[in-house]
């Protein structure tokens, strides 16, 4: 089907944009070494008090630590106005979820597009799709299971600043990672 | 004298009345912004009524409000008026000439059969000293408001030529608190004026793009509630709800077609939004846009050959129509980069649309064949959407900001009446105004 073989080149297009974004190292189909993170490095030294090292994976809602530390991965990610492309600066941390996913991979992840109030609902509701779809496609061309992950756009319904300035929209055109 | 003090009894009465009704309702009372320069004058007296009618609004009140909202009418003050005639034989034309009016509407009521109230009513025509139209309404005390607007309505016609619209409901969108672990959703019905809301359905999750089935009876709507999107059609009196649709991705934008067998939708189970039509009775799709770009907000022209949409395949969205007999796609707007959410007039030739210009949102008003382009909102806020026509096609309702706070409004189609239905508690969007009922609910 001509929608579908449109997809697949989109987000092989996707795929190569955001693997040249992180200094040319993998292929389309295969992660990006931790290594080349630069950001979030693991801390070698083991938790003082952590009871296991797999049970410090997760905080008590299933949500990923930092690989090594006691600090969550971020899970929201945000969107210039009408656009649906990733930040160059949201891929490193993106990467840690795909990592997650792969290696827990009896968990899954809903993908939350949302939208600021500006144009109409039912566009916004499409345009946030198109975020959650940017989120899915790294997360898919970095090796995580389509069956890990599902979509839901929300469009501009579920606001996270429920203001009308430009702070506001700023922090209402997001994608979010929720885990089940 | 005595029939007059009764009446500002009766007035008093109704106010403090109306104040404590008020509170539970989600919209407030109308405020009128602008109308037009020439108004036609006419004098609605108070309907005379018995003393058991002491506890019932007032129902001259109502239509001389229905008539001064249209913006087409300047209603004579009642302390201004020298005589309140109930019956044509009490009518004096001199007294209403005098004051310069154009019409006269009086009326009376009556306590008849099981309890229902019989209204009658006579307009006149001052000038020519002859009554235009007689008729009378009957219902319950429940139905008070209804049939003060189907008398509004017959006045309307009467005098303008075009039917009324004031015995119409509304059904829209109560957003409290959205975002937020405490947010309440609720698909609300109301009359036109706002009056007697009532809540169809409400969920913690969000309610979007509500419209009517041809016939009044049926909304359809978008909904979460089980934690993906679906389309569901209730039945509005019944309040029987079905699920129609409930695929992955997007399941939005619910328009029934004109002989309300059909329903437009959007989903993206395929992985992007595309427009479809299903057929109600078995609930096959036909597949009516393919591509990669967004095809949503789908409507019917009113003859049901056409379904205009939004879409951004030319890199903006922008208004496009699809002719169903032969595919063929043609664009209609190029003016801007935000087109989006159409709806056409009844007449098929004219349509209604969210238009950006400098960063702000406004309805727009086109001529197709003409081209003509005309803003009929211009808010301060720049953020109105949903545009919802009268049956009548005189005015349309639409959703904006006032001061923080989602509100619905009212402009003619001409631009020149604005009137706005505040909400003293939560957001208030999504606006859509229903067919002419033959029927109250």
């Amino acid at each position: 089907m001509t929608t579908q073989w449109l997809r697949n080149l989109l987000i092989v297009l996707i795929g190569s944009v955001v693997l040249a974004g992180c200094a040319g190292t993998g292929t389309q189909t295969e992660p990006i070494e931790p290594s080349t993170e630069p950001v979030e490095t693991p801390d070698t030294t083991p938790a003082p008090d952590g009871p296991s090292s797999r049970s410090a994976e997760v905080d008590e809602n299933g949500n990923p630590y930092v690989p090594g530390s006691t600090r969550l991965m971020s899970r929201t990610y945000y969107f210039d106005f009408d656009r649906s492309v990733l930040s160059p600066d949201d891929l490193a941390s993106l990467e840690m979820h795909a990592t997650f996913l792969r290696n827990n991979p009896d968990r899954s992840v809903v993908i939350e597009g949302h939208a600021d109030e500006r144009g109409t609902r039912e566009y916004n509701l499409a345009l946030g799709e198109r975020r959650a779809d940017a989120v899915q496609s790294f997360l898919v061309s970095a090796g995580v299971s389509r069956r890990q992950l599902e979509i839901v756009s929300y469009g501009e319904e579920r606001p996270e600043d429920p203001g009308h300035n430009e702070a506001a929209w700023a922090r209402n055109r997001r994608a979010v990672l929720i885990y089940r | 004298m005595r029939s007059l003090s009764v009446n500002l009894i009766f007035l008093l009465a109704q106010s403090l009345l109306a104040g404590a009704a008020l509170a539970a309702e989600s919209l407030d009372t109308i405020i009128i912004d602008e109308g037009y320069d020439k108004q036609t004058r006419i004098a609605v007296v108070p309907f005379d009524a018995g003393p058991e009618f002491s506890n019932q609004a007032d129902m001259g009140g109502i239509i001389s409000f229905d008539l001064s909202r249209s913006g087409q009418f300047a209603p004579l003050e009642r302390d201004n008026m020298l005589s309140f005639p109930g019956r044509p034989e009490q009518v004096f034309f001199r007294d209403w000439r005098v004051l310069g009016m154009e019409y006269l509407l009086i009326g009376n009521l009556r306590t008849v059969a099981n309890g229902n109230t019989r209204v009658r009513y006579h307009l006149f025509d001052v000038v020519n000293e002859r009554e235009m139209l007689g008729g009378e309404v009957t219902g319950t005390r429940a139905e008070w408001r209804d049939m003060a607007h189907e008398v509004a309505d017959a006045a309307y016609e009467a005098i303008t030529g075009i039917p009324g619209a004031f015995a119409t409901k509304i059904i829209y969108v109560l957003a409290e608190n959205a975002g937020s672990p405490s947010a309440r959703y609720s698909l609300e019905l109301a009359d036109s004026d706002g009056e007697r809301s009532r809540t169809l359905f409400s969920s913690d999750q969000p309610i979007m793009s509500p419209g009517w089935g041809p016939e009044g009876r049926r909304a359809a709507y978008v909904s979460w509630e089980t934690g993906r999107q679906s389309i569901i059609i209730q039945d509005v009196e019944s309040g029987e709800r079905e699920i129609i649709t409930r695929f992955s991705g997007i399941n939005g934008s619910p328009v029934f077609s004109p002989d309300g067998r059909k329903l437009l939708m959007v989903l993206s189970r395929d992985g992007n939004p595309e427009i479809y039509l299903m057929n109600l009775a078995n609930r096959s799709l036909r597949q009516l846009t393919r591509h990669h770009g967004i095809d949503t907000e789908p409507s019917f022209s009113p003859d049901g050959q056409q379904v205009i949409f939004t879409s951004d395949r030319g890199g903006a969205p922008q208004i496009y129509r699809l002719d169903l007999d032969t595919n063929l796609v043609e664009r209609l707007t190029f003016e801007g980069g935000y087109n989006a959410r159409a709806r056409l007039l009844p007449d098929g030739r004219h349509m209604v649309y969210v238009h950006r210009r400098d960063g702000r949102y406004y309805i727009a008003w086109r001529d197709l064949e003409r081209n003509d382009v005309r803003i009929l909102t211009q808010t301060s806020t720049g953020l109105d959407e949903s545009p919802s026509l009268a049956p009548n096609g005189t005015m349309l309702m639409y959703a904006t900001q006032d001061q923080g706070r989602g509100i619905l409004a009212v402009v003619s189609l001409d631009g020149s009446v604005k009137y706005r239905l505040p909400s003293s508690s939560g957001d208030v969007r999504e606006p859509a105004w229903s067919p002419y009922l033959d029927f109250r609910m």
